[in-house]
Parts: C-alpha cells; structure tokens; sequence
C-alpha cells in the first residue's frame, strides 16, 4: 500500500493520527499532516484505510500496490 | 444479506458505501443520489469555491478509480421518492423499484428559506458557482443567518472586497451553540472587517434586491444570501412507518428499523456517551457514521453503539475554529488557555458535572487533542477543569 497526502486539502483534524498514531502526525504549528510512512506495514493496512476514510478533507489517497 | 441499498451519493454514503466493502461485503451495492455530481465535499463551498481559490474538479472526494473499484450499481440524478417498509422496497423518481436486503439512508439536509424570491442558499456545488459569479468587489451582499455557514460567506465575500450586510435574528450570534461570550469574539471579527452586522432583527422577506425586516426597513443588496439553518431531507420517508422528527430516528447503534441505517446530517440518534439524542451536521460526523451504520447493518450480532465525539471546524478571516464534543445546552464556559479577547484561546464547556466539549481560535490543532481524549473518558469537571480558569459564561 502507498499512502499519499494533499497538503493543501489538508484541514488539521487530525482524524489521522487518532487512527493510525503511527502513520500519520501532524505538524505542531498549524496541524498540517505530516506522513510518517508511505509504505506502511501490512499489519498497518486496516487502521491506513479507517484513516483515510475518516479524513474530513479527502486529502489521504490510497493506492493499493501489487506485493511483489 | 445480498442486495444493500444506500440513499444519498455524499460524504456519508461514500463512508457506507467503502466500509462495506472494506468489511468484506461482497453483495450488491445500489446508490442512488439526486445530485448529478457524486461524491463531492462541500466544506471548501463557503471557504475555497467562493473565495475562487479551488476549481470544482479539487471537490472530488475520491478519483474515479478508487470508485470504480467499489464496483457500484449507480443510480445518480434521480432521487428516492418512497419507501416501503415491510415490502423492502425503495421507489425512485424515474419509476424504478428497488428491492433491498438493508438499506441506508443518508439524504442529508437542504438550505432552510425565507419567503421569498431570488435568493441564494448555499449547499450544492451550483449554488456556490452561482454565489461567486456575482460577487465582486464593490457589489453588495446581503447575508441572513450569522452562523457557521453565513460567517464564512461573509468572510470570504469581504476578502473579494464585496460590501457585506450580515443580518442575524438572534440577538447574539452563534449563542446556542457555542455560548454568549464565544459568539461575541467570533462575531467581532466580522466588525473588525467592516462588515455591516445588525443583530437582533427579524426579516421577514429575502430576495433579489434586498432583505425586508420585521419592522418595514428594507436592506438593498445586490445580491442575498440566506443561510438560516436547514430542513433534513425526510420527505421520502413520509409514510413509511419510520419515525421522522427534525431528521430520521435512529438507536444508539444508528438503526432506525431493523435493517435499516440512518447516516450524517439526516440522523438524529440517540449517542451514548452524551446521554442525549442529537443531529449533527458536521463533516467528520457523516463519514463516522456512515462507517458505523454499514458495520452495524453488516454485523447485527455484533453491533456496536455509535458514541462518538462529535468534531467541527470553521475557518473565518484568518481564524481557525475548531470544536471538539457536544457544546449545545451547556451550563457553563470558562477559558482554559489563551485570552478570549486576544483572539487565541481554548473554552471548556461544561453540562452538568462533566466536561462536555472544547472549542479552540487560533491554537495550535494539537493542543485540543488531550481535551478530546477528556471529552472521550467523559470526564468530570472537576478533573478536567482546575478551578482558577476564568468563567465567563
Ligand atoms: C457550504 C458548507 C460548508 C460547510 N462547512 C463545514 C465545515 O467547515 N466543517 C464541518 O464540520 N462541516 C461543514 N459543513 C457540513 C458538511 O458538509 C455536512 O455535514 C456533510 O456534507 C454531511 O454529509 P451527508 O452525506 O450527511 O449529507 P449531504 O452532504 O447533504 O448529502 C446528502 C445527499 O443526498 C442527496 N439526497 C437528498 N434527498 C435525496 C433523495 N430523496 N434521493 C436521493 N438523494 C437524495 C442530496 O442531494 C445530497 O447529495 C458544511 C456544509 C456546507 C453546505
Ligand atoms: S484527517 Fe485529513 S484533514 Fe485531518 S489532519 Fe489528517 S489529513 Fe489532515
């Protein structure tokens, strides 16, 4: 799985890192997401997805990698 | 379960529509939208599509790939006119019939209107197209309703060096839903921006040309905005047999009959951890509980009471509002860091012995989080709140 993030949709909920603490954080000034990982783990994949559909702005895009 | 069918194509949908097939469902999925245009956010309608900033295509909440792999039946630009309960069946506009094993509805809400001719609501993509076409700077706007919705209107009307008029019938704007004296810093920010607010005045009438108030006074304006609430769209639902009472009834677990689901701004329900039914109409809300009614709808055994904390955010001017719980009916708001006159604080609310919310201008996004968490554990008051902060309300 890639994850990518649209900063400038971004609104600073933080929906994100309540999700998926180790994927996503947010930067201090202005809140702003701030991706930890672009590849995260399998294990990780589950909560990645909760994330991005909970995200208020649509600023997380998944694209599904075929393992290799 | 092989047939569900959900009613209404927008962010609650789409949160239903994805988590069932996210948990594995592999059935059919029938959506059905009135709305030409699926799936779009409206948030950035009154912030960055009026202010001309964004151009609809940023609207999309999901590229259409990542539709298309949903493999939906999608029924778009017709709307659901009737629904038979004990049949199972969901009649549309273009005379369809749609047979259905569990069904969601997430019809959302529309502008509520003044009487009237020619004024603008916004809601839809159109009408945010429609709005910013006439604003120019110079021209004047007449704005009715200074809420969250109007607030931003305005704002972003000043920015383009409109004129602006904001008209509020209550006497201090945004009381009942963020307390007096927050409403009065939020609100000052609009004088600071030389925009011509008159509160505490009815208007009876709204529409090209101008607002006409209770006592005869007619505001001229170029253009009128009326943004004063809204009506839950649960016209289709008359008859059915499900209980409607400003939105659709639901049970803590978002069920308004067995199979069948409300979702976002439609839904009234009954959340757990405040104790208290309410209706949401905030963005996070509809995709929570568009997640929630279709796990619930998919795992009856193993259904899950909805009990989150509810989220918003406003951006106004150069202010970010963001609030986090159930602020409506509180008993008491005392500033807990910042200064609410400085433009840059954090406001506990308080019903009864618990803390009920949080809301915060101007801080750092992070910083709400720990009250958050406190709004979550349903924390006393007294916990949550050290008795020096400075009441205000
Ligand atoms: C201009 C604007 C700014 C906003 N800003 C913020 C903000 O800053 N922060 C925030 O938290 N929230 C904000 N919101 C609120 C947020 O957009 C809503 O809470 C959210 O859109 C609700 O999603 P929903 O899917 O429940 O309903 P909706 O988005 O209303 O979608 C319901 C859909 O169902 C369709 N429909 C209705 N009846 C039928 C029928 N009979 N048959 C078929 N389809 C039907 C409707 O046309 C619509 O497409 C804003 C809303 C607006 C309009
Ligand atoms: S949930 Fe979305 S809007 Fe909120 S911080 Fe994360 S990416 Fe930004």
């Amino acid at each position: 799985m890639q994850v990518e993030v649209d900063e400038s949709k971004c609104i600073a909920a933080g929906q994100c890192v309540l999700s998926a603490p180790e994927v996503f954080d947010q930067r201090d000034e202005d809140g702003i997401v701030v991706l930890l990982a672009e590849r995260p783990g399998a294990e990780l994949h589950d909560v990645v997805r909760e994330a991005a559909g909970l995200c208020p702005a649509a600023a997380i895009r998944l694209a599904e990698l075929v393992e290799g | 379960m092989s047939r569900i069918l959900v009613v209404g194509a927008s962010a609650a949908g789409l949160a239903a529509v994805e988590t069932l097939r996210r948990e594995g469902y592999d059935g059919t999925v029938t959506l059905v939208g009135d709305e030409s245009h699926a799936f779009y956010d409206r948030p950035p309608l009154s912030k960055q599509i009026l202010a001309s900033q964004w151009e609809p295509g940023k609207l999309a909440l999901r590229p259409p790939a990542d539709l298309d792999a949903l493999g939906l039946d999608l029924r778009l630009g017709t709307a659901a006119t009737r629904l038979d309960l004990a049949g199972r069946t969901v009649h549309l506009a273009d005379g369809t019939e749609l047979p259905y094993d569990g069904l969601i509805v997430a019809t959302g809400v529309r502008p509520r209107r003044l009487p009237g001719e020619g004024a603008h609501v916004l809601r839809t993509l159109g009408d945010a197209l429609v709005l910013r076409d006439r604003l120019r700077r110079g021209s004047r706007l007449a704005v009715v309703g200074a809420g969250f919705l109007g607030s931003e209107a305005a704002a972003v009307a000043r920015g383009l060096g409109a004129e602006v008029v904001l008209v509020e019938p209550a006497p201090v704007p945004l009381a009942h839903a963020v307390g007096a004296e927050v409403g009065r810093v939020l609100t000052q920010a609009h004088l600071d921006h030389g925009v011509d607010l008159r509160t505490g005045v009815a208007v009876v009438e709204a529409g090209a040309g101008g607002v006409r108030l209770a006592d005869g006074e007619l505001i001229d304006a170029d253009e009128v905005l009326v943004a004063v609430g809204s009506v839950p769209n649960t016209d289709w639902l008359q008859g059915s047999g499900l209980t409607v009472a400003d939105g659709l009834v639901c049970d803590e677990f978002s069920a308004a009959a067995p199979g069948v689901y409300g979702a976002g701004d439609v839904a009234r329900w009954h959340n757990p951890l405040f104790g208290v039914e309410m209706r949401i109409e905030h963005r996070t809300n509809a995709a929570e509980q568009g997640m929630a009614a279709a796990r619930n709808l998919l795992r009856p055994e193993a259904r899950k009471p909805f009990a989150p904390v509810p989220y918003f955010w406003s951006d106004q001017y150069d202010m970010k509002i963001q609030a986090y719980g159930y602020l409506r009916g509180h008993d008491e708001v005392t500033v807990v860091d910042g200064d609410l006159t400085a433009g840059r604080f954090v406001a506990a609310y308080r019903t009864g012995d618990h803390l009920a919310g949080a809301l915060a201008v101007g801080m750092p996004p992070k910083v709400l989080m720990s009250w958050r968490r406190m709004v979550a554990a349903r924390a006393a008051w007294s916990d949550a709140v050290p008795s020096t902060a400075s009441v205000v309300a």
